[in-house]
Parts: structure tokens; C-alpha cells; sequence
């Protein structure tokens, strides 16, 4: 009876321990979760762009979002339940074997099985099905991911049906894996079941042969019962290994991608001169054939230069390699005399600015959205900055004016828009070569026109590299050097 | 916040079969418990005769050169049976083999129950996930483009993945709690109250207070776990946008800040899931109190009872044993609740979504053909949700079949709108569409929708060929009929095995947008909608797509910008007077 008194007396000493011990486990659990995002987030920042164009964005963001937060899962679902498991256990198991040695070696028995076995066979089984699992939901990630942003396509083909038929493939081939998955999670959690009636069906059977007060008997008995209640996360935390395991192994393929470009160890001096000149260049992508090879052109400081050709003839990686977001195959980018490679690319960025045909918009408000590209200026700049992009009226229009949210990747801004703040931007930066790439391609052939007859105005001493199909939308005015790309 | 939410049951067949299934293994799970428990009480009562708490008068009881196992058992009977005074050594073994068997064979029926549960909870959990997925994905899609948009795709793929995944503590662990709950208290009172009508009597009066309080609690924490699933999807978007958005970053020098800008967000989602965890263990840790408590009220009664003589060992024992068993999964459906919370959150932001009306539209199937009817819009208002301005103000349109009419204007004017309203995509604020005398809005959309190809500004391809994506439009054409189109589009140069990456990756813009073309093209839509078709082309294939459009026959309705779009069509229609273009 006082046993049991003393029990519940613990009972309540336990509750407030585990109350402590799940809240600093959490708190814990989240700040190393953080830094972990904060670190792969660093590690993008050094792939974006070149070494995640191949990703599927979807999967990408699954790996972000589900495989970073296995990272939370690996502290509280796995080690903090092993570690209170293991302390618990091996304290009852002194206590039983103080009292009895022999049950004391049965119930360590039935702890050793529960802490080995147990998760050793949980894991064995569950490993094929889990490795499954986290592929079969990246997949149905990526897949609801490319149903959602092609939602318009398939409502006016009405295509749902089929869409959706392609959807339930994946779909179910998950919910085959989670099936498979549920088979092993049974087993482990009965094993335990076994183990702690079986020490306890020792305690009896042990100690009714030994020489020992009723009472101790009880706790023989009793006791190792008490153990499922430690024990009963050990299976579970096993499996959660494995997928964790999985989640952090992708996670470490992500880190491990080569980075598209390398940065020198010891980066020279930004030159002082802005003279461009491209010699004898041949860029590619990974495992894929030269997009350009043996380019070679001048560009000095102020000149005007446009280079034209057909879709895929290389124009957006000419301007990659501008922009140092990729390393050249062969030949050099010399800015004043000096290779881009000898740079570090935010000393190259510094200098260079690009305006693509889509260019990101945050999802935040105009304001935020131009001061990332110089943080700290005044409301006037901006308004001169969205004047000069002939946006300022639009943006004088709208009721909240440069608070306005643009909505996801600039949704409720139109094409023309979102390019003419992307535009703004570009000049609040100010930098001293700008590379074109389509600007115009969403704007109307006045607008368009108006809009190059701005930016080479605006440009003044700056260089202008200007990537377009469409030439004949350059200002007669500007003196120019065309080059074409096949 | 009830139990069990019947719309969860109602939406999906693998949830009722699982509940099912779920109370009859309860049940069976309740049972044995009870006999574990008796099982329990015989063996232990066994060692302590009544008359006092020594093993050492029973050894001496047994004497003799009896084997192990024998004076064991008369050690045992001597307890379990006091008055009945069996004689011989056989039956005395038999006591204690009985227990034992007896015993194992319980823990071995409770290892094969709760192996059972665990798979059919997981199976549940599965079918009803993959359920939900395609409902919600399918009622999206019939809630069209724009509500979409609105909706924001990220957050909505994170809760068909990552938050449907937060069911699984739902249906592997509450519900079976939930079940458990219900049946093994009331098996165990039950058998209690043969033995021990006051101690059952105690369990019976303090029982319902855990009920009570556990909801009182989960009524305090839903609205914090509600906050903890925003600052989830708020967190996922945050990703995505600096993710994509990170080649920007890069060139205005900022893409290093988002290390720590990513550290901060983060940081606040730390702070803001601690609040609601700090309330869900203070809450387990009442009711673990609460039920210590109970017991110890339990305990003390039995001893008092037995000191008293007015109760055997025996029954004290099992009723002491039994006690803990009557709270115990009541107390765990409270743990479970809140294990479980975000997928109940999930479930309900999926029943949302699932219960947003579609908009109401017609059942005609009788459209008429626009290859002969006229296409009408009059005074055509459309205001966007969050936008003052409309984005279509009172605009009026004739087409006759055949004609090939071109949209211009500055961008932002509607020009698209006025093809997303022909394609059913937006709500009219006023006016009405009319084709063939009768209003758009009658007829069935995906009947109406047939009448209609669309490229849109930015085409959404879809992994897979050229040839899938062509197929879309028309899923049985055949090789031939998907290379005619694409000629037709001016893409002759594309191969229909040509890999298509996600959202069209792998093509250039041009490419994607003559794709997108032959895939209006290869329908046998008699209207065609084109927005800018010829963006991204170079004048050759410009003009080679206008020679295919030309060349279709079809009424085309096109967003035209390019003065060699412009000179192609019949005629020109301004759309919108808003100023925004000159400074």
C-alpha cells in the first residue's frame, strides 16, 4: 500500500519533470531547427541560380519545408524520447535486480530487447517503405505543385479529370508506401507489448520461488509494466529515424550540389574602369552540349551594345555569364583588363545589373520590393525611381500607393507592371553596366519603344547591353553596335 | 471542438470502416485488461496469505521435499482460495501454470491487438489522406484560376502534403484513443463494481471530471494551434518566394541577408509554437494530476477497506490495479488531442476549401455553335477581389464568326480579363455574355469552355513531351494531327518526345508560347482566345503563326501588341481608358 502511495507521489513529481523536459526539448528543438534552415538557405544562395534550375520547384520546396523539419523530428521524436527511455529503464531495472537479481537480469532482458530489437527490426522493415515515402512525396508535391500553377490551362481544356487521374497516380502510389509503411510500425509496437508483460510474467514467475515480502513481490510484478509507458515511444522514434535519416540525407544532397560557380580564394580589387570585353567565350550547361562557343566582343564603358538571334541561340546565358551566375567553359569576361573569374560575383554584381523578361517580385509591398535593391533611401528616390520606370502614376492610383502588396510573384500586378517596377528597381540600384534581357518582351510596341528610348536615356555614361529579338524597337537615335548570335 | 469530426467520416469511406474496426478492437482491448488484471490480483494475493504479509509461514506451509513449482502453487491457492482448502500437489502446480498460461496468453492477445490497430489506423490514415488530396485538389480546380491565385498555391500545397500528413497522429493515435476511452473504463468499472462497489463508485464520480477539463483545455488551445498551422504556411511561403526569388536577391547584393532574414522568421515561429506547446503540457500535466489524484482517492478508500476486513487482498488488489486502467486512456486521449491538433486544423482548412461554393452556373448542354452564332458582351463589369478600380468597366464586343478581331490597349487595361470572362474564370459584377441569343452563364462551363482555345500570357506547361502538353487540348489526337498543329503554330522545328521540364522549363519563352498555341490549335474549339501569341517569336515565326491562324479559319480573338498582329486581324477593339502609361 505505501508503495502504491509513493507511486502516485511520484506519479506527480514525474508530470511536472516531463512537463520541464518537453518544454526545454522543444525550445531546443526549434533553434537548431532554425539555424539548419538559415544554413540551407545560405547554401541556395550560393546554387541560385545556376545549380537549381534542374530542381523541380515543388520538390525543391518539399525538400525545404518537410526535409529540413525532419531535423525536428530527429530531437524530439527520436533522441529525447530514446534518451528519457534510457534513463528510466535502467533505473527500474537497478531497482528490480537491488531487490531480486534475478528478475533484475529478466527485465534488463526485456529493456535490452525493447531498446534493440526492437528498433532494429522496426527500422529493418519500415527502411525500404520510408526511402519510398519521401520520394512518393516529393512527387506529390511537385505534382499538386504543377496542378495549382497550371490550374487556368486545365479548367480551359477541361482537362481536370485527366489532370487529376495523373495526380491520383502519385498519389497512390504514396498511399501504397504509407500502407506498406503500417505493417512494420504494428510490429515494433507489439514486440514492446511482449516484452513488458513478459518481464512481467517473470517478476511473477521469479519471484514466487524466491524468499521476499509480499510487497516486493507486487513490485517485482508490477513494475515492469510501468516501463510501457517509457518504452511505448521507442518504436516509433526508430522509425521516424529512418525517415529522418532519408529526409536529412536529401537535405545533404542539396548541400553537396557543385556550386555553378567558384569564387577565387583571393578575390582582386574591383578595377576602377568598367571596359567589357568578351574573348574567345563557350559556355553550357551540365551534361548538356556548348550554348555559345568562341564569342568574342567589345563592349567599352558608356557604348550601347544589342545583341539579337533566335529563341535559344544564348542569349540569357550570355547573360548569366555577365553576371558571373555562371563559370565559362573557355575564354574570359575581362572588366578593365581584369577575368570576372579573379572577382568574387557580388564585387561583379556591384557592377553589373540585370533586367530579365520575368523578374522576381516579392511578395511584399512595392516599397519593400524596391528597397531590397538599396536599402534605406527616402520616399522620394522611390517615387523618382517608379516615375522614371513610368510606373509612378499607376502606383499614385492605387489606394494604399507604395504600401501596396503585389501578391504572389507580383500576381495582382499586370505583366507590364510587374515589369516596370522590376525596372525601378533596377535603376534605384545604380549600377554602372546594365544587361537587358527582353525587357520589353510584355509590353506593348509603344510602350516597349518608349520604355528603351527611357532606359538608354536614363542610362547616360553607363554601358548597356541590350539582349532582344526585336531590335527594331531600339531608339534610331542611340548609337549602337549590333551583334547577332546564331 | 467535437470528438470526432462527422464531416471527416462523411467525406471519406476509410474513416467509417477504421472507426469500426476501431471498436472492436476496443472492445477486445478492455477485456483484456480486466483479465489482466484479475490475473494480476490471483497471482500477487497468492504470495501474501490474508493472516499476514510474510512469504515465510507460506514456505512453511508447503514443506516437504516438494519441487519449486509445487510449493509455489500451494503458496498461491493458499491466497486465491483461502476457504475452499483443495487438497493435492497437482491441483496447487496447476494454480500457478494457470496464471502464468493464463497471463501470457493475455500479453499475448494485447501484442496482436495492438499490432492490428497500428495497421488499420495507418491504412486508414492513408486512404482517407489520399481522399481529401483529391477532393481538395479537384474543388480547386472547379473553383478556377482566380480563386486560386488568391489562395495562394504554396500554402495550399503544404496542406495537401506536410498538413494532411498531420492526420496521421489523428487516426493512428486519437481515434483509437477516443475509442478506448469509451470502452475500457466502462469494462472496468463494470467488473469493479462486483468487487468493490464504493471503489467503482469513486472512479464513476471523478472520472467525468477529465472529460471536463480536457475539454475546457482543448477549448483554450484550438484558436493557439489554429495560429501555430498559419505561422506553418506563412513560414512555407516565406521559403518559397526567397527561394525563387533568390537570383534577384543575388544581384542586388542582398541574397546573403536572407540567411539571417530566414534565422529571424524562423526565429518568430519558434516563439510562436512554444506559446502553444507551453499550453499543451500544462494541460497534459493537469490532467495527469488530476488523475493521480482520482487514483490515490481510489487507494486510499481500498486500504481503509481492507484494514478494516470488510475487503480480501485479493479484490483490493485488482481493484487497485484496475484503477489506474479506468483513467489511464482518458488521460491519453488528451495527450493524443493535442498530438494530433494540426492534423484536426489541416482537416478543417481542407473542409473550408471543400465547402466554398462553386460559382453557380447552368446545366444547358445545348451551346450554340459559334461557327455560326455571334459572341456578345455588354457592358462587362469586373472588379477583382481587394482591387478599388474595376479591371473591366462597362465594356461592350461583337463578334461574328469567322472574324479575326484583335484587343489592344495600354497593358493593365482588362485585355485579358475580357478572355478570362469568355472563359468563365471571373464573376460578373454587371453586364452579361451572350452567345447565339442566349446568356453564357445557362450553359454547362465545360460544355461552354468547348467552344473555346486558349494560349494564355503565360502558358502553363506541365512535365512531360511537347507532344503531352500539345495533347491537352485534344487528349486522343494523334502524332500526326499533334505535328500539323505544332507546324500550324510555327514550332515545326520541336520534336514531340522533346523532354518539357516543370513549368515548361527545358523550352525556351517562345518555344512555350508556340507549344501553348498548338495546343489551342489542335482543339476543335471554333473560337480561338490568344493572349500576345506572338510574344517571344522573332518576325519569322511571327509570321508563320499568322499564316496558321489565318489559315484555321477560326473567329480568333487575340491580345495584340505587335503591329504585325495588329495588321493581320479583321479589326481592332480598344480596351479600357485608364491613363497609365505617360508620366
Amino acid at each position: 500500500m505505501v508503495a502504491i502511495v509513493a507511486v502516485r507521489a511520484f506519479g506527480v513529481g514525474r508530470g511536472l519533470f516531463r512537463y520541464v523536459e518537453r518544454l526545454v526539448g522543444h525550445d531546443a528543438a526549434y533553434r537548431v531547427l532554425g539555424e539548419t534552415r538559415a544554413q540551407i538557405t545560405g547554401r541556395l544562395e550560393r546554387l541560385a541560380p545556376g545549380g537549381l534550375s534542374s530542381q523541380r520547384k515543388g520538390d525543391l520546396l518539399a525538400r525545404l519545408v518537410l526535409d529540413v523539419d525532419a531535423v525536428l523530428d530527429l530531437w524530439l521524436r527520436v533522441l529525447l524520447p530514446v534518451a528519457v527511455a534510457a534513463v528510466t529503464a535502467t533505473a527500474t531495472v537497478v531497482l528490480i535486480a537491488l531487490l531480486l537479481p534475478t528478475a533484475g537480469v529478466a527485465v534488463a532482458l526485456a529493456v535490452l530487447i525493447a531498446c534493440t530489437v526492437v528498433p532494429w527490426l522496426t527500422a529493418k522493415t519500415a527502411a525500404r517503405a520510408e526511402r519510398k515515402l519521401a520520394g512518393a512525396r516529393g512527387e506529390v508535391a511537385a505534382s499538386a505543385t504543377e496542378t495549382l500553377l497550371t490550374a487556368g490551362d486545365i479548367v480551359a481544356f477541361n482537362a481536370i479529370d485527366n489532370v487529376l487521374d495523373s495526380f491520383s497516380t502519385s498519389d497512390s502510389r504514396l498511399a501504397a508506401a504509407e500502407r506498406r509503411s503500417a505493417w512494420s510500425a504494428g510490429l515494433g509496437a507489439a514486440l514492446l507489448v511482449l516484452c513488458v508483460g513478459g518481464a512481467s510474467l517473470a517478476g511473477l514467475v521469479l519471484g514466487s520461488t524466491a524468499n521476499i515480502t509480499g510487497a516486493v513481490f507486487a513490485v517485482l510484478v508490477l513494475t515492469p509494466l510501468a516501463l510501457a509507458d517509457v518504452l511505448g515511444g521507442i518504436p516509433a522514434a526508430a522509425q521516424l529515424a529512418i525517415r529522418v535519416r532519408a529526409s536529412l540525407d536529401r537535405v545533404q544532397e542539396l548541400l553537396d550540389t557543385p556550386e555553378p560557380v567558384t569564387e577565387p580564394e583571393t578575390p582582386l580589387p574591383l578595377p576602377h574602369g568598367r571596359d567589357l570585353e568578351v574573348k574567345h567565350l563557350r559556355v553550357g550547361y551540365a551534361d548538356h552540349g556548348d550554348v555559345l562557343n568562341e564569342l568574342s566582343l567589345d563592349m567599352p564603358a558608356g557604348s550601347r551594345v544589342v545583341i539579337t538571334g533566335p529563341s535559344g541561340s544564348g542569349k540569357s546565358t550570355l547573360a548569366a555569364v555577365l553576371l558571373r551566375f555562371l563559370e565559362p567553359r573557355d575564354g574570359e569576361v575581362l572588366l578593365d583588363g581584369v577575368d570576372l573569374a579573379k572577382l568574387e560575383g557580388d564585387q561583379v554584381r556591384s557592377v553589373v545589373g540585370l533586367l530579365t523578361q520575368e523578374s522576381h517580385v516579392f511578395d511584399t509591398s512595392i516599397r519593400e520590393n524596391l528597397l531590397l535593391a538599396k536599402p534605406g533611401v527616402s520616399d522620394l528616390q522611390l517615387w523618382k525611381a517608379l516615375y522614371r520606370a513610368r510606373l509612378g502614376i499607376f502606383v499614385e492610383t492605387l489606394p494604399d500607393g507604395l504600401d501596396t502588396m503585389v501578391g504572389e510573384h507580383g500576381a495582382r500586378l499586370s505583366g507590364g507592371e510587374r515589369q516596370r517596377l522590376a525596372f525601378a528597381r533596377l535603376l534605384l540600384a545604380d549600377r554602372d553596366i546594365l544587361v537587358l534581357d527582353e525587357p520589353t518582351e510584355h509590353l506593348d510596341e509603344e510602350t516597349g519603344r518608349a520604355l528603351l528610348e527611357d532606359l538608354f536615356a536614363a542610362a547616360g555614361h553607363r554601358t548597356v547591353v541590350l539582349l532582344t529579338h526585336r531590335p527594331e524597337l531600339v531608339p534610331p537615335h542611340v548609337p549602337r553596335q549590333l551583334v547577332r548570335l546564331t | 471542438m467535437k470528438p470526432v469530426d462527422p464531416r471527416l467520416l462523411r467525406r471519406a469511406r476509410g474513416a467509417r470502416v477504421f472507426l469500426a474496426a476501431s471498436v472492436l478492437i476496443g472492445i477486445a482491448s478492455g477485456l483484456l485488461i480486466v483479465v489482466q488484471a484479475v490475473l494480476l490480483a490471483r497471482g500477487i494475493a497468492g504470495m501474501v496469505p490474508v493472516a499476514d504479509g510474510g512469504t515465510g509461514v507460506l514456505r512453511g506451509d508447503a514443506g516437504g521435499g516438494e519441487a519449486g513449482g509445487g510449493v509455489l502453487g500451494g503458496g498461491l491457492l493458499g491466497g486465491v482460495l483461502p476457504g475452499e482448502g483443495l487438497p493435492g500437489e497437482e491441483l496447487l502446480g496447476g494454480g500457478l501454470a494457470a496464471v502464468a498460461l493464463g497471463l501470457g496468453a493475455v500479453v499475448v492477445g494485447r501484442a496482436l491487438l495492438v499490432w492490428m490497430q497500428e495497421v488499420v489506423a495507418q491504412r486508414a490514415a492513408a486512404a482517407v489522406k489520399s481522399t481529401l488530396r483529391r477532393q481538395v485538389l479537384e474543388h480547386s480546380l472547379k473553383l478556377g484560376p482566380v480563386w486560386l491565385s488568391g489562395e495562394r498555391s504554396s500554402a495550399l500545397t503544404t496542406l495537401l502534403t506536410k498538413g494532411l500528413d498531420d492526420l496521421d497522429p489523428y487516426f493512428a493515435r486519437y481515434l483509437p484513443q477516443l475509442v478506448l476511452a469509451a470502452t475500457v473504463p466502462a469494462g472496468v468499472i463494470g467488473w469493479m463494481a462486483t468487487g468493490d462497489l464504493i471503489a467503482a463508485g469513486t472512479v464513476v464520480v471523478t472520472l467525468p471530471l477529465i472529460p471536463i477539463f480536457m475539454a475546457l483545455i482543448g477549448w483554450a488551445t484550438q484558436a493557439h494551434s489554429r495560429r501555430r498551422q498559419h505561422a506553418l504556411s506563412v513560414l512555407a511561403h516565406h521559403f518559397a518566394d526567397v527561394v525563387s526569388g533568390l537570383p534577384t536577391l543575388k544581384l542586388f547584393g542582398r541574397a546573403k541577408a536572407q540567411e539571417s532574414a530566414v534565422r529571424r522568421v524562423t526565429d518568430k515561429h519558434r516563439v510562436a509554437s512554444m506559446s502553444s506547446l507551453r499550453l499543451a503540457f500544462l494541460s497534459s500535466f493537469a490532467l495527469e494530476l488530476l488523475a493521480s489524484i482520482s487514483v490515490a482517492l481510489v487507494a486510499v478508500g481500498v486500504g481503509l477497506r481492507l484494514v478494516d476486513g470488510k475487503l480480501g487482498l485479493e479484490t483490493a488488489l485488482m481493484v487497485l490495479i484496475l484503477a489506474p486502467e479506468a483513467y489511464l486512456p482518458l488521460r491519453q486521449v488528451g495527450m493524443q488531442f493535442h498530438a494530433s491538433a494540426d492534423g484536426v486544423a489541416a482537416s478543417e482548412e481542407v473542409f473550408r476549401i471543400l465547402e466554398t461554393p462553386l460559382p453557380e452556373r447552368g446545366d444547358r448542354t445545348d451551346v450554340p455553335d459559334l461557327r455560326v452564332s455571334r459572341l456578345q458582351l455588354y457592358d462587362v463589369t469586373v472588379r477583382y477581389p481587394g482591387r478599388d478600380e474595376a479591371a473591366l468597366d462597362g465594356f461592350d464586343l461583337d463578334v461574328r464568326p469567322g472574324e479575326v478581331v484583335a484587343l489592344t490597349g495600354p497593358s493593365g487595361a482588362g485585355k485579358s480579363t475580357v478572355l478570362a470572362v469568355l472563359l468563365g474564370f471571373v464573376e460578373l459584377e454587371r453586364g452579361v455574355v451572350v452567345a447565339g441569343g442566349s446568356a453564357a452563364d445557362e450553359f454547362e462551363p465545360t460544355v461552354w469552355r468547348r467552344q473555346f482555345g486558349w494560349v494564355p500570357q503565360r502558358p502553363g506547361l506541365r512535365m512531360g513531351t511537347v507532344a503531352d502538353n500539345v495533347r491537352l487540348g485534344r487528349p486522343d489526337a494523334s502524332d500526326d494531327e499533334v505535328r500539323l498543329a505544332l507546324i500550324a503554330a510555327g514550332a515545326s522545328e520541336l520534336e514531340l518526345d522533346k523532354a518539357v521540364g516543370e513549368q515548361g522549363q527545358l523550352l525556351s519563352g517562345g518555344q512555350q508560347r508556340r507549344v501553348a498555341l498548338a495546343r489551342a490549335l489542335i482543339t476543335d474549339a471554333p473560337v480561338l482566345l490568344l493572349d500576345e501569341p506572338t510574344a517571344g517569336l522573332d518576325p519569322d515565326a511571327e509570321a508563320a503563326v499568322i499564316a496558321g491562324l489565318r489559315a484555321s479559319g477560326r473567329t480568333v480573338l487575340m491580345v495584340a501588341h505587335r503591329p504585325a498582329l495588329i495588321a493581320a486581324a479583321d479589326r481592332t477593339v480598344t480596351v479600357g481608358t485608364r491613363e497609365l502609361v505617360n508620366a
